[in-house]
């Protein structure tokens, strides 16, 4: 066989990042891509163990200074050590190897440390096809980002404008301001009335949060069945609720309401196999006590009024008093006339 | 049509004609929002009435509209990410042009719901080339026509093209006139250099 014709240059337009070697290691011919990682004249002539640190993991075959016809793993020894692959094979009888490379992962980075182009990539080389879609998915998921970041933002502006307290059903504050707000402003007569559950904290402490659930669940439930339609109920903090009667400002009738609700309140709650046990205090205000009501202090009135029912031993209703609880007020506001 | 195609029409109106002018074309098609998500897919008919109502807003043929939407996507630095991935179709023009014949291909490999047009180029000699394009959107040959000269000038090429009309199975046919490859300088391209760096 004659080898007098072996052309390594067209060896190495077949595999740009390759080079030759001689039996003894030396290298002989560089490859055009791999002369722009390491000028071609800075290589030939140097062992490949000069140029680089190869690993085969115990794999390779040969005596040579590269095991053969294997997977090699390449560093440069030195300047950016790029990690290479690469496999080796002898040229029969011609004295001289071949060594082809890779990027394998370290495409990336060696396209930006070397400023490659297309044209240094053998046609065969999925290289530009791995550029591209590495570009193309990076792109794909900054949009995907973008979208999940705008639908968060949506989700919270949605919550922030929400009127439905997710737990219970109920109305919110926010719902509770908007219909006090609309009320006041179209001159309608109501109740308010502000409930504070007892012993709800120690449900909470001694069965869980999913007791707790339940309880607020139940209350909700008792809640609407003694309320009417056009009344409402909202849920205004942990263990507070706010009702609003509507066009329902009797004095008696509201109390003999607030005392339904507690005793409903105080009937046992089943929760898996044991039962809570919960009550509640109640403040009450109407508009007649106001020559004109407001929201603010309709719920700070209520508000002192379930005070009063807890200092005085919990678990009942007390309707707002001008004369006994302003007398107490820490604002010194004047205490509005009864009409 | 997929997000994608209808949030690039929305830049394109947007970045060359003004945030106005995107909002009431909005308004005028009777979409119901305000912006295209990339990301989610839309009825073909709202792509249609959006492209029908721009081109009536702006007082121009459906055609030159499309046109100027093709150069956009290749030259405006709000979407320089799809001219860098059109730019990886080769090292020069000739490449580029060889290259939309594997376009399809390539744009399932990143987007794989994306619906592109099958293209195909075949060389005719004496520097002259012919681009098939078939696509759900009709008139989408204009706005390859506006892409293939923005491409050209980043290329640096100096090239003739010509919408040739469309063939009886919809097929819309451009010709394409290459008649210098190096003629300008054209723009820097790096295979390295993420998208969003140029901007």
């Amino acid at each position: 066989m004659k080898h007098a014709t072996f052309d390594p240059t067209s060896v190495c337009a077949l595999m740009p990042m390759g080079l030759i070697y001689d039996d003894d290691g030396i290298i002989q011919f560089v490859g055009p891509t791999l002369g722009k990682l390491r000028r071609a004249d800075t290589l030939i002539g140097k062992t490949i163990s000069e140029v680089f640190s190869v690993r085969d993991n115990g794999r390779g075959t040969g005596d040579g200074p590269v095991p053969l016809s294997t997977k090699l793993y390449l560093n440069f020894t030195s300047g950016i050590s790029t990690p290479l692959k690469g496999m080796a094979i002898a040229i029969d009888g011609a004295n001289l190897n071949i060594l082809n490379l890779s990027f394998g992962i370290s495409i990336l980075d060696a396209v930006a440390d070397y400023r490659l182009t297309s044209g240094d990539f053998a046609h065969t080389d999925l290289a530009i096809e791995m550029l591209y879609l590495v570009e193309a998915k990076s792109a794909v998921l900054e949009e995907t980002k973008q979208l999940n970041a705008r639908l968060q933002g949506a989700k919270v502006a949605a919550e922030e404008q929400a009127y439905t307290d997710t737990l219970t059903g109920l109305k919110n504050r926010r719902a509770m301001d908007y219909v006090l707000d609309r009320m006041l402003r179209g001159g309608v007569h109501f109740a308010l009335m502000h409930l504070d559950l007892d012993y709800f904290k120690s449900v909470n402490d001694t069965l869980g949060h999913a007791a707790g659930d339940t309880v607020l669940q139940r209350v909700a439930k008792i809640l609407l069945e003694e309320t009417r339609g056009d009344d409402m109920v909202a849920r205004v903090g942990g263990d507070e609720f706010v009702l609003v009667f509507n066009k329902f400002v009797d004095h008696d009738r509201l109390m003999r309401t607030a005392s339904r609700i507690i005793a409903r309140l105080e009937e046992p709650i089943p929760y898996q196999d044991t039962v809570c046990r919960i009550s509640g205090s109640i403040g009450i205000t109407t508009t007649e006590f106001y020559a004109s009501p407001s929201a603010d202090k309709m719920i700070h009135d209520a508000d002192l009024a379930l005070y009063g029912s807890k200092h005085d031993g919990r678990a009942q209703a007390t309707l707002y008093d001008p004369d006994r609880h302003d007398g107490g007020m820490p604002d010194g506001q004047v205490a509005p006339q009864r009409r | 049509m997929h997000g994608m195609i209808n949030r690039a029409i929305q830049c394109f109106l947007r970045d060359t004609y003004g945030a106005q002018a995107w909002l009431d074309i909005a308004e005028n098609a009777d979409l119901g929002f305000e912006n295209f998500e990339a990301m989610l897919s839309y009825p073909d008919q709202i792509t249609l009435d959006v492209l029908g109502r721009a081109a009536r807003h702006l007082h121009k043929p459906v055609e030159t509209f499309l046109e100027d939407l093709g150069t956009y996507l290749v030259s405006h630095p709000n979407v320089e990410a799809i001219r860098r991935l059109l730019r990886f179709g080769g090292e020069n023009f000739t490449e580029f042009l060889y290259s939309l014949n594997d376009l399809e291909g390539r744009a399932k490999l990143a987007l794989p719901d994306l619906e592109v047009p099958t293209l195909s180029v075949e060389s005719c000699g004496d520097g002259t080339f012919r681009l098939r394009c078939s696509s759900a959107m009709p008139g989408f040959g204009y706005a390859m026509v506006g892409v293939m000269r923005a491409m050209a000038d980043d290329y640096g090429a100096l090239v003739f093209l010509e919408h040739s009309g469309w063939m009886d199975s919809g097929e819309e046919v451009i010709t394409i006139n290459l008649l210098e490859v190096a003629y300008a300088e054209g723009r820097a391209f790096d295979l390295f250099g993420r998208i969003g760096d140029g901007i």
